[in-house]
């Protein structure tokens, strides 16, 4: 164990630490929005909207994350067409490929979780709702979103779990993220293992707090309940 | 494949070859006149170091460089095709006297055989676009050793610091090229590290960097593409140091007298400036070392 290199590594890795954040608090607050809609989008009576979202979030789900990144980032820059277009200075820049690859990605797992969510309210509660008078809005609003929310909050965490680690494949299309600093320093000084341990150490931290956060919300939201 | 755990240590695995039983065969061998034949291991499958020609003929950087150094010694030399991961094996079974394939001379290969002086060190080169303003500088130099940077050369590195200064450059993770890159390149430009060679080619082809940075051979065969016909070398190459000692021909250990014969016939061919030809003709750059 070398624990100067240990030391010497940190601060370069609390850099590549600090970008692992931004990359993953961007990508879920995108990607609620848009498992929020996918839900929606699937649920809906009009056909032709259901069939394409079903048809996003299966692609989505049935191919490789890398290859959702490799595609985004070297494929789309191959095209003249892209490269002249309005979208170019954001899909030149690998953070913005990343971002929109796992917001892509963690749209079509949240959206089925959140379409799970949806449906496992009792359809009595709804026939409840509209004999009431309730227009759909208010109804989704007062009796289908909480419950659901509540009832998709643990997937969703392992969900948001799930988007750190997979935003280590962003060093694939150079950025210096967390596990891309680790790799560049093991490459460089030949002892993989401390560095590795350090980069583990900064995952953990990271989805301790995103893990203590879950559990907080769900704590609260039962209490509502009881209430 | 959502749940890609990605990070992947990387190992290195090194491979020690026991040099067992050479040391009393050292004083028999240091007294023995040169073999005749004197004979040459290579693979015949390193483009443009060795090849074997369309007619089965060996052909290439090397054979050329070997075959006129036995006129040179006033020598007979025989070539043996000998596939890459035999050659030392080869070497210490004495199935042939030397081995000639491109082999770099590494510390760890140093402890199992001998290597002569460096005959070659294909060089890392910047690669931009030809229309790229970069390509019309005057760098002043073909070639920087990185061993003893004089001044001419320390002008020519802060040169291209200068000329390089906010832009976007790319390089190979993991390699010397990276090495150099983080030392002499890092504080002045934005460096991107690609997992592959092709990776990096693709974002210069983009225009996501602007220049690359890799090995003069790994360069080529970007290079031959049809996309690549855009794009050149610029700036100077750079060699020694942290790139390596080079390439040299290997020889059983305590060989001395054969040693010292091809060390004499390599130089012989560095000073009249026919390995510099030699090189020209078959790299279309500069690959001999002085």
């Amino acid at each position: 164990m070398d624990l100067t290199l240990i030391q010497t590594s940190l601060p370069q890795l609390a850099a590549g630490a600090v970008l692992t954040l931004e990359l993953v608090l961007l990508s879920l607050a995108a990607g609620i929005v848009l498992a929020v809609a996918t839900a929606f989008g699937r649920l809906s009576r009009l056909r032709p909207l259901s069939l394409l979202v079903g048809a996003y979030v299966f692609v989505f789900r049935s191919t490789p994350l890398l290859v959702q990144i490799f595609l985004i980032y070297y494929g789309l820059g191959q095209f003249e067409a892209v490269r002249a277009s309005l979208v170019w200075p954001l899909l030149r820049e690998p953070y913005w490929c990343a971002i929109l690859a796992l917001t892509l990605n963690t749209g079509a797992y949240g959206g089925e979780i959140i379409r799970g969510g949806i449906l496992s309210v009792p359809f009595g509660q709804i026939e409840a709702a509209r004999a009431l008078g309730m227009a759909p809005g208010l109804m989704y609003r007062r009796i289908i979103l909480p419950q659901a929310f509540r009832q998709v909050l643990p997937a969703y965490g392992n969900e948001m779990i799930q988007v750190v680690q997979a935003s280590s494949l962003a060093s694939t299309i150079t950025l210096m993220e967390l596990t891309g600093v680790a790799r560049a320093i093991a490459a460089r000084t030949y002892q993989p293992l401390e560095v590795f341990l350090v980069a583990g150490a900064f995952y953990l931290l990271l989805n301790l707090v995103i893990a203590q956060g879950v559990r907080l919300a769900e704590r609260r939201l039962a209490r509502e309940t009881r209430r | 494949m959502k749940r890609v755990f990605a990070a992947v240590a990387a190992l290195a695995v090194t491979l020690v070859l026991a040099g067992c039983g050479q040391e009393e065969n050292k004083q028999q061998a240091a007294d023995k006149p040169l073999p005749d034949p004197i004979r040459f291991a290579t693979e015949g499958a390193y483009p443009p170091y060795n090849m074997v020609d369309s007619s089965g003929k060996l052909t290439g950087f090397e054979i050329d460089m070997v075959n006129e150094m036995c006129s040179r010694m006033k020598v007979r030399c025989e070539w043996v095709v000998q596939a890459w991961d035999g050659t030392i094996p080869g070497l210490q079974a004495g199935r042939f006297d030397a081995a000639i394939s491109g082999m770099s001379i590494t510390p760890e290969r140093r402890q199992v055989v001998d290597f002569t002086v460096g005959y070659a060190s294909t060089p890392a080169y910047l690669v931009t676009a030809k229309d790229n303003p970069l390509q019309a500088v005057t760098y002043g130099m073909e070639r920087v050793n990185l061993d003893e940077i004089d001044p001419a050369e320390q002008q020519a590195i802060d040169l291209v610091r200068a000329q390089l200064k906010g832009k976007t450059v790319g390089v190979q993770t993991a390699t010397i090229h990276a090495d150099f890159a983080d030392k002499y390149l890092a504080d002045v430009v934005d460096l991107r590290r690609y997992d592959t060679q092709e990776n990096m080619a693709l974002d210069l082809q983009s225009g996501r960097i602007e220049v690359g940075l890799a090995d003069a051979v790994a360069w080529e065969p970007f290079l031959d593409r049809p996309e690549g016909q855009a794009y050149s070398f610029f700036g100077p190459g750079f060699d020694g140091g942290l790139f390596g000692a080079g390439m040299g021909i290997a020889l059983r250990k305590g060989d001395d007298k054969l040693l010292d014969a091809l060390n004499g016939a390599i130089r012989s061919l560095k000073e009249d400036g026919s390995l510099r030809k030699m090189a020209e003709q078959w790299f279309g750059f500069d690959s001999s070392m002085p």
